[in-house]
């Protein structure tokens, strides 16, 4: 049997779509700069950015500005090709995922059947960056970045798919667009309430954010991965970064929160409304948590979250099969 | 896990906190009325300088950004013949305002000096004095101080003991 690349969802105009998605996810992206000082300064109880144009939103314009016209410097010391290639796969790795998102119906690149496993390879292939990063900037502080982010994503990455078991399992598909619709009498928030919390911890610390930023931790590195890169190379992580957490909301807003899925406004209004909540929840993480130890991260990992995992995994089956 | 939780909703309430941040160039923060900021030479309740060139300020300052040259008028009071200071050097420790004797250097709480040109950081005396007596509105030096100048001799200061007379043999 051939399988089954294309589904139904799938967009009837995949240029359009790319152009259309690249577009929205990138100056998404760009705009979440400000959002996230906003919104920092709003909870710390000050302004943020309000004086370049309309409450400050032309400020990413003129940080856009600065950083193109940044030296790119490029250290001596470093491993010059993996230290450029290191920025790129970040990016690209996380605007691969997006092709597989169903923002609504219609919208979304490809509706591949195993999106959900594209999604986490792509993700943990993401990793490869910060370790690549670290590793060729040779420099201390660069290397114990990377050498933390290659030791947070294996303990994160396992409990993190595992997470995710309990939604494929109550679907029956691997295919996102599936899960969505399978989704239209109750949200899987309710009956995968544990598995929520599980992928959102995982997911914050995929999108290395706040309290979960040990590769960057600047109290302690410097940068961490990104000390050595200035310029639009550090830009690209940046980016990077705010994509991750784009990426990481629209996730969680499909798997649990019924993706487009909505009543009397426009599909993709609802998803973008999900989407953003859970953008601002991660800023509010960054706003309020201090960054955790690392011998407690993964412990924290390893000893609770993944027999937790388990243990959501084993009950949801065990339902599944008497329920049938 | 529970302290975590609470955490994040205290932190959250704070969007219905008031912004402590003042909009400085269109909202005005307060000044403490002692706050040090620009300096100035006050003058005493009758309209003359109150600074007696004395160089006291110009040795407390420790950024060495004070400077005068003393000479005396016709009615033999000492007063500075130029008074110099340099804002770009001056860090405000208000050490000038401590050492002056006459109450004539004075900080205000004006801030707002900044320059295109840093040569006109440099204020001269005709910069710096001001028409009032500042801080202090009854001091007048010479009236209280038992130094000699003309038309007022040694006693006739106010509250001044006329000088003793060290040769006289009465107690």
């Amino acid at each position: 049997m051939v399988p089954d690349f294309e589904g139904a969802m799938t967009s009837p105009y995949p240029i359009a779509a790319i152009a259309g998605i690249l577009i929205m996810v990138l100056s998404l992206a760009a705009l979440l700069i400000w959002v996230e000082r906003r919104l920092l300064a709003l909870w710390q109880d000050r302004y943020g950015p309000n004086r370049v144009g309309p409450f400050g939103l032309l400020q990413v314009v003129a940080d856009m500005i600065k950083i193109f016209a940044k030296e790119d410097w490029l250290p001596p010391f470093a491993d010059k090709a993996v230290f450029i290639i290191a920025p790129a796969i970040i990016m690209v790795t996380v605007l691969l995922s997006f092709a597989v998102v169903p923002f609504s119906p219609g919208i979304i690149v490809v509706d591949l059947n195993i999106a959900l496993l594209f999604f986490l390879g792509m993700s943990s292939l993401g990793v490869y960056s910060i370790v690549l990063a670290g590793w060729a900037s040779d420099s201390k502080y660069s290397l114990l970045g990377g050498l933390r982010a290659a030791a947070q994503m294996i303990s994160y990455e396992v409990f993190m798919s595992l997470s995710l078991m309990g939604v494929v399992l109550l679907a029956g598909s691997f295919r996102l667009s599936a899960i969505v619709e399978a989704q239209k009498r109750l949200w899987f928030i309710v009956p995968q309430f544990l598995g929520f919390v599980l992928f959102l911890i995982a997911g914050v610390a995929e999108a290395r954010r706040s309290p979960f930023d040990l590769p960057e931790a600047e109290a302690e590195l410097v940068a961490g991965f990104h000390s050595e890169y200035s310029g639009m190379k550090f830009g690209m992580f940046f980016v990077g970064e705010y994509l991750g957490v784009i990426l990481i909301s629209s996730m969680i807003t499909v798997l649990f929160f019924g993706g487009w899925l909505g009543p009397w406004l426009p599909p993709i209004v609802w998803f973008l409304i999900k989407m953003f909540a859970f953008i601002c929840f991660f800023i509010l993480l960054r706003a309020s948590l201090p960054r955790l130890r690392f011998d407690q991260l993964m412990s924290w990992g390893w000893k609770v979250m993944l027999p937790l995992a388990l243990l959501n995994l084993i009950v949801t089956g065990a339902v599944v099969v008497a329920w049938r | 896990m529970w302290s975590l939780i609470k955490t994040i909703w205290n932190v959250f309430l704070h969007s219905f906190h008031k912004r402590v941040t003042i909009q400085y160039p269109e909202e005005k923060p307060y000044m403490a009325p002692r706050s040090r900021a620009r300096i100035i030479l006050s003058r005493d309740p009758d309209g003359g300088e109150r600074c007696v060139a004395c160089y006291l300020c110009a040795i407390a300052c420790p950024v060495d950004c004070i400077a005068l040259q003393a000479t005396e008028d016709k009615d033999e009071r000492r007063y500075p013949e130029f008074f110099r200071i340099n804002f770009s050097r001056c860090i405000f420790c208000g050490y000038c305002e401590e050492a002056c004797p006459t109450y004539a250097i004075q900080l205000t709480p004006d801030f707002e000096m900044a320059e295109y040109n840093r040569q006109n950081l440099v204020y001269e005396k005709e910069d710096l004095l001001i028409d009032g007596p500042g801080k202090y509105p009854g001091y007048n030096y010479w009236r209280v101080a038992g130094a000699r100048i003309a038309g007022k001799d040694k006693g006739e200061a106010e509250n001044e003991a006329p000088p003793v007379d060290l040769r006289g043999l009465m107690p």
